[in-house]
Formats: structure tokens, sequence, C-alpha cells
């Protein structure tokens, strides 16, 4: 391709889609057995979660040597950016999404269900709740414990994050790996912590409505934050192999918006699951 | 609107060096948007037969009164699963198929901003077609909670709702995936000088089509895993006891659901903005408030879910701000419809197959855009909500709009992806058949949904008996119909007389520079639109 | 005679007619309203002001139909190319355009106005004379009538032998139920409705009331009907199996014939109280059990015990019904939860359970002997 520098580029067939869908399939097929006590629905899961892992590699090997090959001329630059916006675009609508289901049990469905007082004699709406049927009280987690201690830790990874981008804007190699093995571990300590306060809580996912959107919300959240340590933890990687410039990083920009995003969802989270 | 000429037609030429695989390889591996479009429309006329197949055994079921063919769950396992996958399977990704032939032609890119992506969008469809599929082959047999989806009905069946579920999830994967592409596609590789305003209708379309995707497939991941949690994870999201509300599920739902009926109808309104002019010989009136208009529509589909939920019970206030928003869309809607009347105002004007496909989608798909506002009145809507009124309502605007208009851009541009005419006398008889048999299928279930008939029954009062045969011998009708589509689309596939770069004397995008079928690269150096 | 305005069985099919009222579409709507073309016969206030909102609207929309599409008829044919006709070069025009954009915008504020005050007034349930909690079950109605201790089930009773075509279909096919609603004429009926297990929808036509019923919540509607007749509706959200079989039947009957009627249910219930304790003979129960089943379990387990492979167990040979009694008496009384079994306990009465259960167990080729009287059920409810 090296006739056209400046065309766009076209990659050449790749066999990584398909297996891809092969990986998702046989996921989502494990999945449906394991939800249905078939016993062999955690090795096809397994089997899955290989294939989808071997794909991501491939991939992603692919991507990256493309980019290292210099194929990749500004415009698709300007390409990744856009499609890595429009998709936490995307995961802002999910995690609104769940938002939206915890207003709406606070705000209307526990107000309905006080109102229907022949039903659910002397219920009240008030929250945390685990609804006029499961008559266990709930004690929330206290917020200005743990999830305090985690906002000062998800803040604080932010910062050292952007700390590490100005080092690889003025070409500080030390900088920028210092920053990004910081905010890795800032990262797997708030997965920690999370895991602890889980095992800490009082209540389960199935305590009614308050434990269901309580762990709905946080644990997609958390998996977000292993996602984006993962992700982090290849661009450590990709950065001691020197793969970034200060002219040229988009890997590195692209996982830093997405640790920001993942970050104002947690500082959401805080207020609306936590404090009120 | 786009004065352009192609400054390079012979620098396509000189591309041998990256050979495209042959064989299956070719389709399973592919880069190409051609390709890809290729595969998407197959698949969509694939999925198209389907569950129109589905909807032949319903509508035999229908026939008369009293169980004939099947027991009541098989018969709520056929409207479920002919609903989810004509949305799903046959309309959506079929517009996508467009997208991806058409778009990157209409604006002069080389192919798709992520060609890998692109390809993983479509592969998922056929994963989730498989999953969806086989749900009628587990214990239990498929979904019959209607493609809506509501519990706590949904909470009651087996296997085959957790695989649908996950099959949902994929296909929004896709769908996820596809839109975002196409967003970049359109914000990032027009050809020099193709500045936003001077795109195409079509492309202006799928941009806000692909938008509304971006933001509500996520919202629709949402309620489905919600779903997922309730059924086998002890959540209660949608159960009272546990402080939640079945309801709440509608809501989120429908946040998803209403803008999906406009991701069906948008590109269609892009198709029939591209094949008017063409065969009215005249530009497209009122191409600014077209656009305008596509992006109100877009914006109003946000705040008007409730109107599917006008029976549950919201407060007086609930009720009334979704009926004033809902009737708003008439606005933007009615621009459009009048701009179409306008642009043929004085043409000169030809009618081939697309053109009478599209003039069919006005005229009809008006009738079926004020179906809706009769339900978007609540009152009225109180009587009609789940009858065979909304029946007629939603296949007005979804046959006689989108898969009509589909249609239409098949002809159209059929000559394009081949490189053959297709058969025009056979297509203006698959024209005349489908309208006819349609208006006969449909129409009578505004009568039967008046009366009193509810939607999702096997089986039913005898006041319905005449109008339900009426609907099911018009069914049959429409159903083999579209076997003649099946076999013009094969035949102008397999030869036919040559196309020419430019069959259609009033077309003007610059997908008409190009060679019939255009070459496997095209506009690998982009063209100048002045 | 109540006028329920659907064609009934009997009349011959017109295909003309039928094919009349296709092509010209709707203006006989209007004009044939016999014809079931158009909404039934309005029996309340309510109804009729929503009849009259909907031909408003629909003539509303035939004139714009009209001014939008004579214009495109008439370019059709004047503006061909095969005529002739070179096309213009105009492309846009902002004075039609604002124009094309206004008149909507009031025409829409003309529909939106008599809408908003009827939504108003439907939501008004104040004032009422009479309150009637109604619960969806699948597939029955349960009416109770507040502070009178009235309650009971309303079954579809179109047999089953009919739905299958084995019996020609009678008049009411599907819209007949055991015991219908009775309603006084004249009076403000306030609705309160609520569902024990999936959605379900109360609807009567006549009346303009369809309103969901949500397990859990509770949700109110009125009407009020002057015309004494049976009124025939029914449910109208998908609920499952058995939704198309869920019919709705209101008597409205004069207060005077309404105040006998309460009485008469006053001293039913008093009759069952007085039988509780009773013991009953094998033929007795399985008679009523025969009923019962027919009425509450042959939509899954089907008439012949068999039930629906991989959805719904058969009775015929289980071993819960040949088992233990307990077992066979829990599983009734208490459904299984994330099951269609629901719980039989809330809606069926001792003498009921006690009756199918033994019919279960004794019939098809169950032959366990076992007789399980009503206090047998009393002992094992939670
Ligand atoms: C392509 C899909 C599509 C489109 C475009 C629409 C368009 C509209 N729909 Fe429809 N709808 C569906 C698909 C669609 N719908 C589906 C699938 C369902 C059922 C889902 C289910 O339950 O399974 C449904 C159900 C549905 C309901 C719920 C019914 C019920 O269940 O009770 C309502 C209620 O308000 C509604 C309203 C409308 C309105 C007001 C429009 C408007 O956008 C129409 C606007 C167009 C016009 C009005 C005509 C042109 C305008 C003029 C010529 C201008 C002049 C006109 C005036 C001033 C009046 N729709
Ligand atoms: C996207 C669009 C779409 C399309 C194109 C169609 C197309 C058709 N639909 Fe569909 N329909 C829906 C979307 C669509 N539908 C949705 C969303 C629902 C709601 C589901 C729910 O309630 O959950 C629904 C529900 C629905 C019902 C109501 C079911 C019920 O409530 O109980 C009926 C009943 O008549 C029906 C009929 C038809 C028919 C006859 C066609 C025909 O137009 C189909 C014609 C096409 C073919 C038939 C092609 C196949 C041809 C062959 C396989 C050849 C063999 C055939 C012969 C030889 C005859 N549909
Ligand atoms: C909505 C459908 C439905 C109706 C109506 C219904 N059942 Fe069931 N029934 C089920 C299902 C589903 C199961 C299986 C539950 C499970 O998974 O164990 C079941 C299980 C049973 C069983 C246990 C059988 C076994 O071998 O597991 C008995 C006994 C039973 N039902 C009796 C009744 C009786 C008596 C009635 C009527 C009063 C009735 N059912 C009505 C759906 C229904
Ligand atoms: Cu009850 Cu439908
Ligand atoms: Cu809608």
């Amino acid at each position: 391709m090296q006739a056209h520098n400046n065309a766009y580029y076209v990659p050449p067939p790749s066999i990584w889609p398909i297996v891809g869908s092969v990986a998702l399939l046989t996921l989502a097929v494990g999945f449906a057995l394991v939800l249905n006590k078939v016993a062999v629905g955690s090795l096809v899961m397994a089997l899955g979660a290989g294939i989808l892992l071997i794909m991501l590699f491939g991939w992603f090997g692919a991507v990256i040597k493309e980019s290292l090959a210099g194929k990749y001329a500004r415009q698709v630059d300007t390409s990744f950016r856009w499609g890595m916006v429009w998709f936490i675009f995307s995961e802002v609508m999910f995690f609104a999404g769940f938002f939206g289901a915890l207003f709406y049990a606070r705000n209307l469905a526990l107000p309905g269900l006080a109102d229907a007082q022949s039903l659910w004699p002397g219920f009240s709406a008030a929250w945390p709740t685990t609804g006029p049927g499961l008559k266990t009280v709930i004690t929330p987690v206290n917020a200005w414990g743990i999830p305090a201690l985690n906002t000062l830790i998800l803040l604080s990874s932010g910062a050292t994050l952007t700390w590490a981008h100005w080092g690889l804007q003025k070409d500080r190699q030390r900088q920028l790996k210092l920053g990004l093995a910081l905010t890795i571990a800032l990262g797997i300590l708030f997965i920690g912590l999370q895991i602890h306060e889980y095992g800490e809580a009082a209540f389960t996912i199935r305590d009614g409505i308050y434990g269901a959107t309580f762990y709905m919300l946080t644990g997609f959240h958390g998996f977000h934050v292993m996602m984006g340590s993962v992700m982090l933890i290849v661009i450590l990687l990709r950065s001691l192999a020197g793969h970034f410039t200060p002219g040229r990083h988009f890997a590195f920009e692209a996982v830093a918006w997405y640790w920001h995003f993942v970050d104002v969802i947690w500082l959401l989270l805080f207020i609306f699951v936590y404090c009120l | 609107m786009n004065t352009s000429t192609v400054s390079n037609a012979a620098a396509v030429h000189d591309h041998a060096h990256d050979h495209a695989p042959t064989g299956v390889m070719r389709w399973l591996t592919s880069t190409n948007h051609k390709d890809i479009g290729t595969l998407y429309l197959w698949f969509s006329l694939f999925m198209f037969f389907f569950a129109g197949a589905l909807a032949m055994l319903i509508r035999a079921e229908l026939f008369q009164p009293g169980l004939q063919l099947f027991q009541p769950t098989v018969f709520n396992q056929l409207t479920t699963m002919h609903g989810l996958i004509m949305i799903f399977g046959a309309i959506m990704p079929s517009l996508v198929g467009f997208a991806n032939w058409q778009v990157p032609l209409m604006i002069g890119a080389p192919d798709m901003a992520f060609p890998r992506l692109n390809n993983w969008s479509f592969w998922l469809l056929p994963a989730a077609g498989v999953l969806l599929i086989s749900t009628f082959f587990v214990p239990g047999g498929a979904i019959a909670g209607g493609w809506t989806m509501y519990p706590p009905l949904f909470m009651q069946g087996g296997i085959a709702y957790d695989m649908s579920i996950l099959a949902v999830h994929i296909l929004g994967v896709s769908s996820i995936m596809g839109a975002i592409n196409i967003i970049v596609t359109i914000l990032n590789m027009r050809a020099p000088g193709m500045t936003l305003m001077k795109m195409p209708m079509f492309v202006w379309t799928w941009l806000i089509t692909a938008f509304l995707l971006v933001a509500v497939m996520p919202v629709l991941a949402c309620a489905i895993t919600m779903l997922l949690t309730d059924r086998n994870f002890g959540t209660h999201f949608f159960d009272a006891s546990g402080g939640g509300d079945p309801v709440m599920f509608q809501h989120v739902f429908w946040f998803f659901g209403h803008p999906e009926v406009y991701i069906m109808i948008l590109p269609a309104f892009g198709i029939v903005s591209t094949i008017i002019p063409t065969f009215a010989r005249k530009p497209l009136f009122g191409y600014v408030s077209m656009v305008y208009a596509v992006a109100s529509i877009a914006f109003l589909s946000f705040i008007v879910w409730a109107h599917h939920m006008f029976t549950t019970g919201m407060p007086l206030g609930g009720q009334l701000f979704f009926m004033y928003t809902t009737m708003l869309i008439a606005i933007p809607t009615g621009i459009k419809v009048f701009n179409w009347v306008a642009t043929l105002w004085r043409g000169s004007i030809s009618f081939e197959t697309p053109m009478l496909f599209s003039l069919a989608f006005v005229f009809l798909f008006t009738i079926g855009g004020f179906s809706g506002l009769v339900l978007a009145l609540v009152p009225v809507d109180i009587q009609l909500q789940d009858t065979y009124y909304v029946v007629a309502h939603f296949h007005y605007v979804l046959f006689s709009g989108s898969a009509m208009a589909i249609m239409g851009g098949v002809y159209y541009w059929l000559p394009k992806w081949t490189g053959h005419m297709y058969d025009e006398k056979l297509g203006k008889v698959h024209f005349w058949l489908t309208a006819i048999a349609f208006n006969i299928t449909f129409f009578p279930m505004h009568f039967l949904g008046l009366a009193g008939m509810p939607r999702r029954i096997p089986d039913y009062a005898l006041q319905f008996a005449e109008f339900n045969m009426i609907a099911s011998l018009g069914g049959f009708l429409l159903g083999a119909s579209q076997l003649l589509f099946l076999y013009v689309v094969i035949k102008c596939v397999r030869g036919g007389i040559a196309a020419g770069n430019q069959p259609w004397d009033g077309a003007d995008t610059l997908e008409w520079t190009q060679t019939s079928p255009p070459p496997y690269h095209s506009f690998v150096t982009p063209p100048l639109v002045k | 005679m109540p006028k329920y305005t659907g064609r009934r069985l009997g009349q011959p099919f017109s295909a003309i007619r039928s094919l009349c009222a296709i092509f010209f579409g709707l203006i006989p709507a209007l004009a044939w309203a016999d014809f079931a073309v158009n909404l039934p016969q309005p029996a309340s206030g309510l109804a009729q002001d929503i009849f009259d909102l909907h031909s408003l609207i629909l003539w509303i929309c035939l004139a714009i139909l009209i001014v939008v599409f004579v214009p495109m008829l008439i370019a059709l044919i004047r503006h061909r190319k095969s005529v002739g006709h070179q096309a213009a070069k105009f492309h846009d025009n902002l004075g039609v355009e604002i124009a094309w954009t206004i008149v909507p915008v009031l025409i829409l504020i003309g529909m939106a106005w008599p809408a908003t005050r009827l939504v108003a007034s439907m939501k008004d349930t104040s004032k009422s004379d009479l309150t009637i909690k109604v619960t969806g079950h699948q597939w029955k109605w349960e009416y109770e009538y507040l502070g009178e201790d009235i309650r009971f089930m309303s079954n579809s009773s179109t047999p089953k032998v009919q739905i299958d075509g084995e019996q020609s279909k009678g008049e009411h096919y599907l819209l007949e139920v055991d015991r219908p609603l009775v309603v006084p004429a004249g009076q403000k009926v306030r609705l309160v409705l609520t569902a024990s297990d999936v959605i379900h929808a109360w609807w009567v036509p006549a009346f303009g009331v369809k309103q969901d019923a949500i397990p859990g919540f509770i949700r109110d509607a009125w009407f009020k009907v002057d015309q004494v007749g049976t009124y025939r509706g029914q449910c109208a959200e998908l609920c499952g199996v058995g939704h198309g079989f869920m019919p709705v039947v209101v008597d409205v009957v004069s207060p005077e014939q309404f105040a006998t009627w309460k009485q008469e249910q006053k001293t039913l219930v008093a009759a069952a109280a007085a039988n509780v304790g009773k013991t009953y003979e094998m033929a007795e129960l399985k008679a009523l059990g025969e009923k019962v089943y027919a009425a509450n379990c042959v939509a899954c387990h089907q008439p012949t015990g068999m039930g629906v492979p991989g959805a719904f167990p058969a009775l015929n040979g289980s071993a819960i019904v040949s088992g233990e009694k307990a077992g066979h008496i829990d599983i009734v009384l208490n459904g299984k939860a994330a099951t269609a079994m629901a719980a039989f306990g809330k809606q069926l009465s001792d003498l009921d359970l006690a009756a199918v259960i033994t019919y279960e167990r004794n019939s098809w080729n169950n032959t366990t002997g076992d007789l399980v009287q009503p206090a047998d059920i009393a002992a094992r409810r939670r």
C-alpha cells in the first residue's frame, strides 16, 4: 500500500471478525446453558471466552502492527477518535438506562406501591427498601467509608493518568510509564476495595429493588473499571515497548478518555447510589 | 444539489495489487463495503422470507374462528418471532445494507471508516439469527411474550427466553458498531467539497438514524439485562413485592422502542427522497427543510415513548405530555410529505418500478401516519390500544413504509450493484401485486380493531370472521407476490441488459459516476465535489 | 336488548359489501356503523365522547388526505414525461414552507383541545357510587364488591369443543363467562384494578374503558351506563396462553334488580360457610373437580391431562399427582415460583381445591383412589 501514503487505509480481508462472531455465539449459548443448569454450559462458555481472547489478541495485534507500520494517515486517526467518542457515548446511554431505572423506582414505583395500601398494608415509600413483599431491613453501605475513599482513589487515578499524558506529550517516557503504573495500581486498589465492600455489605442483589439497583450499577461500573485497567496495562506494555510518540498516541488517549468516563460515572454513583 | 464530477475514474483501475480473496473466504473475511453490503442485503432478504413465512402461518390460523392449526402456545411464538425477526432481522439489516453500499459511494469515500469492524457488525447477525431461530427447537419452544417482551409474562418460560435475550444483546452490539461506523464514515470520509449540506438526503437520514441507534440500543441492552437478572439472579426490578415495577420495563423498553421505529423509517425516507427527484427529473424540493425535519423527528422521538403505555394508567399530566409531543411529530413528517409532493409538482414524471414503490410509499405511509395520529389521542388510544387497529397502523408504516421503500431502493440501485437492468415488466407486476395485496391484507384490520378485536390472540369472536378471512387471503397473495420479487432479484443478479453507468437520466448522486457494477475499490483517490 | 354491534353468526356473508368496505375505505367506516367497521355503539358517556372524537379526527385526516393527494394526483397525470411535460427547476419556496408548518400546528391544536378535556374526565374517578375491585388472573377475572363481602371468579364459559371445532360455535363464542360482573344502571361505578400474576387489561369497548391491571399496583377507572343490558369485552394485554380466552362480561341491571342480586350473593356465601367441615363423597368431588379443572387448569394441562411437552407437565402419570397428597396439595395451593403454575390457594375455595385435586388423582390413568377433603386443604394452607 505504500503507493498511497495519504490514502485512507483499507485493511485487507481479515479472519478476526468472523472469529469474534463465533466467540460471542459460543459464549451466549454457553451462558444460556449455564443459566438453565445444563452441565456442559460452563465448558461451552469457557470455550467461547477462549475464542474471544484469541480474537482480541489477533485483532488488536493486527491493529498495532498496522499502526506501527505507519499505515494510519491523519484521516484514519481522526476516524479512530470519532469512533471512540461515539463508543463512549453509547456507554453513557447504557448507564443512563440504569440510572433511569433507579430514579424511576425511587420516585415513581415506590410511591405507587405505597399508594396501594390495600395490597401492601403499612408500606411506605422510604429508601432504602427491599419492597413491600420482602421484609428484610437494609443497612446501606456508609457513603463516607470505603465509597468516599474509592472516590478519592479514582479521582487521583484520573490525575495520575493526565500526568502521564503530559509526560507523553513532552516525550518524558519515564513520567509516562510511572504515571501509567500509578494509575493501574490505583485502579486495582479500587477494585480490591470494591470487592471488600461487597463482602462486607449486609445485603445482596436479591434484596429487593435496593439490592438490585445497587449491585447492578456498581457492578457494571466495577466491570468497566476492570476493563479499563486491562486496557491501561496493555497501554503500559506498549509504552514500555516504545510504541508511543508525542505526535502519535491515539491508543493512549482513547484509553484515557475511557478512564475519565468511568471516573465520571463513579462520581454520579457516589452521589445517587451512596449519598442520596 | 450535487453537481459533482469525478476527477479520476482511471485511478481506480491501477489497484490490481491487493487481490480480493475468492470463494467463501471473500465473504467470510471481507473488508469491502460493497461485499458486506451485499451480505447484509441477502441476509435480510432471507430473514424477511423467514419472518414472512411465520406471518403466513399466523394468517392461516386466523383464517377462521376456532383453533385449527396451532395451539395458543405455538401461535404466540409465531407472532412474537414474526415481529422480532421482521424488525431486527429484516428491516434493520437491509437498511444497514443500503448504508454500506451507498454511503461510501454517495460521499465519494473509498470504503467505510472501519472496514474490519464493519465485517464484524455483519457476521454478528447470523450468529444472533442462529441463536434466535434455534429457540423454536428447544424444550418449551420459542419466546411467546410478544416482541415487546413485557414482564412479568416474560419471567414465565424456559431456556428460549434467555437465549433470545442474549441474541438481542448480540444484535445490539452489531447495531451499535454498525452505527458508529456509519457516523464516522459520514463525518470523516466525505470527498473534498462535499459539505454536510451538500450530502445526498439518503446520507443525511442515515447520519441521524445512526445517531439514534447509538443512543437507544444501549438502553435496550439495559432493559433486557434487567430482564435477564430478574429471571436468573433474583433481582426485583420488575417485581412489585421487591419494590420494583413491571411498568418500569415498559418505560425503558419504549425509550428504545419508539426511536427504533424511526430508525426503521428515516432511511426509508432517504431512499424515497432519492428516487422521487430522479424520476420527476427535478431537484428535491426543500432540501434544507428536509434535513431539519429529519433532525426534529429524531429529537422528538426521544420524548414520546409513553404513547405506547396510555392504558397503563399514567397520571393525567403524563398522558397529556406524551399526547402532545406525539402529535407534534406530525409536523416535521408532514413537511416531508409536502416536500415530496412539491418535488413531483411540475416535474417530468415517469413511472419505473422504483418510482411506483416510492409513490405508493408516500400515499400509504401517510395513511399509516394518520392512524398513528389517531392512536396518539389518549381517549381514542384507550379504545384501540392492543387491538388490530394498532396492527394495521404499524404494518402501514412498516410494510408499506419501510419495506416498500426498501423494495423501491433495491430496484433503483440493482442496476448499479449488478451491472444489469432488472426485468421492468416483472418489477411492475410485483409492484401492483404487492400494493393491492397489501391493502387487502391490512386495511380491514383497521375495522377489526375499531370493532374490538384484540391483537395477539389465536382465536376470535364470530363477528370478526369476515374481515379476518379477507385479511388472510390478502396475506397469502402478498406472500406469494414476494416470491416474484425474489425471482426478479435473482434474475437480475445473474444477467440482463447491461445497465451502463447511469441508467436513470434524472439521477445526480456520485454513485452514478462509477461503472456498473462499481470497481472493487471505488474512489481510492477522492473525487472533487464542486 | 343490549346492542353488540358486531355482526352475528347467521347473517349471510356478503363478500361484495366487505370488498366495498375495503375499497371505499374510510367513508363507509362512518356510514355503515352496523357493519362493525367503526367503534362499537357507545353505552356510556365516555364511549360516546370517544366515538365523536374519533369521528372528528377521521374527517380531518380525510380532508388533509384529499388536500395533499389531489395535487399529487394532478401532477402524476399532467406532469408526466410521456405527455411531454418539461420539468420546472424550482426547489424552494419559503412562503409555502412556512404555511405548511403553521397550518398543521393549528389543526393539531384543534384536535388536542377536545382530547385534553376528555382525558381529564376519564381520569376523574371521584364521587363514585360503587367500587369494585377487579383482579386479573391467568386467565380469569376476579370481582370483589368492596364493603359488600361479595367476591367471585369469572371464567370463560365457551366449551373447549367449540374452540376445537368439534361443536358449532355459539352466538357469543369466546365472549361469554360463567358469572358476569353485575352493576346497577345509572350509577357511577369505580373499578380498582390489580393482577396476581402478569399484566392483564380489563376492557369493555362499549364503555370506553380499558385499563391495565398490574400485579402489585392499583389502578382505577370508571364508567356509568344507563342502558340496561349485557356488554362484552376481552382482556387486552398479552398474558400468556389463555390471553385470547379471557372475556369480560358485564350485566347492567336496574338498581332494584341489583339489590336483589346482592342479596342472593350473600345467601350463597352463607350457604358455603355452613358447609365448612363437611365431608364429601368421591363422586361429588370428582364431578365438581372436573368443572374446576375445565375452568382453571385445561389451558395448560389439557383435557387429556397430558400437558404440552416442554411447556406444561403432564398430570397424567405425574410423580407429584400419584405421590403423597401433601405434595400435590402444596403445589396447587402455592404454585411454583417463576413458572406459569400459579398459586391457586388465593383463587379457589377449599372445596374447589379439594375437588380438583381429587379429580386429578383419580382421572386418566391416575388411580390413587385418594379422597381429598376441604379440611385437608385448610390444614395445609399457610
Ligand atoms: C416505521 C415505523 C413507525 C412509524 C414511522 C410510526 C409513526 C407514528 N406512530 Fe407508530 N407504531 C409503530 C411503528 C411506527 N409508528 C409500531 C411498530 C407500533 C406498535 C408497537 C407494538 O406495540 O408492537 C406503533 C404504535 C404506535 C402507538 C401506540 C399504539 C398502542 O399500542 O396503543 C402510537 C400512539 O400514539 C403511535 C403513534 C405514531 C405517530 C403519531 C406516528 C407519527 O410519526 C406519524 C406522523 C405522520 C403523519 C401524521 C402523516 C403525514 C403528515 C401530514 C400529511 C401532515 C399533516 C397532518 C396533520 C396536521 C394531522 N404508534
Ligand atoms: C417490520 C416489519 C413487518 C413486516 C414487513 C410484516 C409483514 C407482515 N405481517 Fe407483521 N408484525 C410486525 C412487523 C412486520 N410484519 C410486528 C412488529 C408485529 C407485532 C408482533 C407482536 O405482537 O409482538 C407484527 C404482527 C403481525 C400480526 C398480528 C399478530 C397478532 O397480534 O396476533 C399479523 C397478523 O396478521 C401480521 C401479519 C403480517 C403479514 C401477513 C405480513 C406480510 O407482509 C408478510 C409478507 C411476506 C412474505 C409472506 C414473504 C414470505 C414468502 C414466502 C415465505 C413464500 C411462501 C408464501 C406463500 C406461498 C403464500 N403481523
Ligand atoms: C399457566 C399455566 C398453568 C395452569 C393454568 C395450571 N398449571 Fe399446573 N403447572 C403449570 C406448570 C408450568 C407446571 C410445572 C411447574 C414446574 O416447573 O415444576 C405445573 C405443575 C403442576 C403440577 C405438578 C406436576 C408435576 O408433575 O410437576 C400440578 C399437580 C399442577 N400443576 C396442578 C394444576 C392444577 C390443579 C391447576 C388448576 C387449578 C393447574 N395446575 C393450572 C402450569 C399451569
Ligand atoms: Cu389476561 Cu390477556
Ligand atoms: Cu411509538
